[in-house]
């Protein structure tokens, strides 16, 4: 056997012996679960103002950054502006929190449901409820039933389209981990691979380049985006519920975690006493409708 | 080992009475060194064994193993990704053989370029000087935003729009700065009297330069080469950005529909098994050329 010399061989016994100091020393954190906050009955937990929440007295919500309209206005959640930020702020409201108690926190999509502690008491992020997510975070209820619809440009063959069948031949783009892409996959099933996207701003000015024919996005977005941000863009139709079953918007919570109940409750509330209807109202009222593809 | 009776330098009668017995010595400090040897694998083996266990019980003991297990390494998921994360990598070899080529071969102009020497050839020099500069420094995915969502934008006639082509200009763009820069630094660690004794022997600089200079240069540079092409091998996924579907992208579909990280655990390992072949060629290839050189060179 070759010795090293032996500086070497004590600098690698002492780098081993530090690695495995540091792996004993990387002590498990105990996870703070449900059994370390208060619990009790669901009316009792949902005490008014005194959730179990991440910081004591506060309610942290996440949302991407940036935050696009018509969800939130002026990339700043914390306005109180644009549809997200009033829901965010009605359920903090009925959860008895009011506005500055409201913390807002930037939360990308993706690390919004990663296991391990999270940072916020709910995220609020256009996320679609499906059973499959729910084997990886908590939804609240419903807050929007969204339906998703196709864009072109005005003057392109495929603005023309009037079914689905129209669209089987086009090249289509639309962002990931949207429900969007999911309508191309298994409702329109086009020729071509459809163009995916990181994130909806690539895919507009896919469009307005021409390197796709037409991009899927939902109602609202879609009204949105041909009013202020690609006028020469026009909404050529929107899709059925796909399985029908309405696609909703629901808060994102930790898997398991002691607040679900409480949030689902408040926006259950919120529902029946038409504050989900006021806001919709006030913030989509320009998603009226657009023609049903078939 | 045994020593034969030629080595040792005794006569070889070939007669049966006088076959070479080892010393008794030999065979002790035979005996001693296997011992040693022994003593030494049983260690290796030993900590190894107690390194493996304490990141086990680490990792599988932490309160939240379970939740993880499923979100990372879920089997229905892999399954699931395995063959759409082949279909997408296959895009990234491609990009891979094509870009590979062009930065060598740009690569190595450019370096050519920076090593001319002559008063003639200076705006050439700078020219080189500041492409590398300039590509090197610049962040490669800003490089691949402008590209891929800059060109089409301009609307010249005859000019690709195919997000796939104009990602792959970009990384060519980069890649072949970083390697100009690798054959850059292998020429010049050529020793000066390689050229003086090849411009004695009545070539030309540029004969010099093909002959005896560039082979030298580019066989010392196979390993930092190597470096550069595995790099470029993962980077071939940022041509996602316009809007195609390489290995990475499309893991990263599965995760947003199902909010489960399996397919990405499946991507990379596919990627690491890509590169381990690529590193075990390029080995034999340096081992073989040295093999070449050492035979050629010094009889």
């Amino acid at each position: 056997m070759h010795l090293a010399p032996r500086v070497l061989r004590r600098a690698v016994a002492g780098a081993t012996v530090a690695l495995l100091a540091t792996a004993v020393g990387c002590a498990p954190q105990p996870e703070d679960d449900a059994a370390a906050k208060p619990s009790g009955s669901t009316a009792d937990a949902c005490a008014r103002g005194a959730l179990a929440t991440e910081t004591a007295g506060k309610l942290t919500v996440a949302t991407d950054q940036p935050a696009y309209e018509p969800w939130f206005k002026d990339d700043k959640p914390s306005n109180g502006e644009g549809f997200e930020s009033a829901v965010a702020y009605a359920v903090a409201e009925q959860l008895g929190y009011d506005k500055s108690a409201v913390v807002w926190q930037s939360v990308p999509f993706n690390k919004a449901f990663a296991p391990g502690a999270k940072t916020f008491d709910f995220d609020i992020n256009q996320v679609s409820i499906s059973d499959e997510r729910k084997q990886a975070v908590d939804f609240s209820s419903g807050y929007y039933d969204v339906r998703q619809a196709v864009i072109a440009l005005k003057d392109s063959k495929a603005a023309k389209a009037k079914s689905l069948a129209d669209l089987k031949g086009l090249k289509l783009g639309a962002q990931v981990g949207t429900t969007s892409l999911g309508y191309i996959e298994d409702v329109v099933k086009p020729t071509a691979q459809p163009a995916v996207y990181a994130k909806n701003d690539q895919a507009k000015s896919a469009l307005k380049n021409g390197q796709v024919d037409a991009i899927v996005v939902d109602l609202p977005t879609a009204f949105y985006i041909t009013a202020a941000e690609v006028t020469d863009a026009r909404i050529v139709g929107q899709f059925e519920n796909r399985g029908g079953t309405p696609e909703q918007f629901g808060l994102v919570l930790d898997k398991g975690s002691a607040l679900t109940p409480c949030v689902t409750a408040a926006v259950d509330t919120l529902r029946k006493n038409g504050t989900l209807a006021k806001i919709e109202q006030q913030w989509l009222s320009d998603a009226v409708d657009a023609p049903v593809l078939k | 080992m045994t020593v034969t009776a030629k080595e040792s330098g005794q006569e070889d009668t070939s007669g049966p009475g006088d076959a070479y017995v080892p010393s008794a010595r030999r065979l002790e400090r035979e005996r001693y060194k296997r011992t040693r040897a022994r003593r030494a694998t049983a260690i290796a083996a030993l900590s190894t064994l107690v390194t493996a266990a304490v990141l086990y019980l680490v990792v599988v003991g932490a309160p939240g193993w379970p939740r993880t297990k499923e979100t990372f390494f879920d089997g229905r998921y892999a399954r699931e990704a395995l063959p759409k994360v082949l279909e997408g990598l296959w895009l990234n070899v491609r990009l891979l053989l094509v870009c590979g080529a062009a930065v060598l071969v740009l690569g190595m102009l450019i370096a050519v370029a920076r090593t001319l020497r002559g008063p003639v050839f200076f705006p050439l020099r700078v020219l080189a000087a500041a492409y590398t500069d300039f590509f090197r420094g610049l962040p490669l995915i800003i490089n691949l935003m402008i590209v891929v969502l800059g060109v089409p934008a301009l609307r010249l006639q005859g000019v690709t729009v195919d997000p796939v082509l104009l990602g792959g200009t970009a990384l060519t763009l980069t890649y072949s700065a970083y390697v100009a820069e690798v054959f850059r630094a292998g020429i010049e660690s050529v020793h000066p009297s390689q050229r003086a004794a090849a411009r004695s022997l009545g070539l030309s600089n540029r004969q010099a330069l093909r002959y005896v200079v560039l082979p030298q240069a580019v066989r010392r540079q196979v390993p930092p080469l190597l470096n550069d092409l595995v790099s470029l091998q993962k980077d071939t996924g940022l041509v996602s950005i316009g809007g195609a579907i390489d290995a990475v992208r499309a893991a990263d579909i599965i995760v947003g529909r199902s909010l489960n990280y399996t397919p990405y655990i499946v991507a990379g390992l596919v990627f690491v098994a890509l590169t381990i072949p690529m590193t075990r060629f390029t080995d034999w290839v340096t081992a073989r050329m040295d093999r070449q050189r050492a035979q050629g060179g010094t009889t």
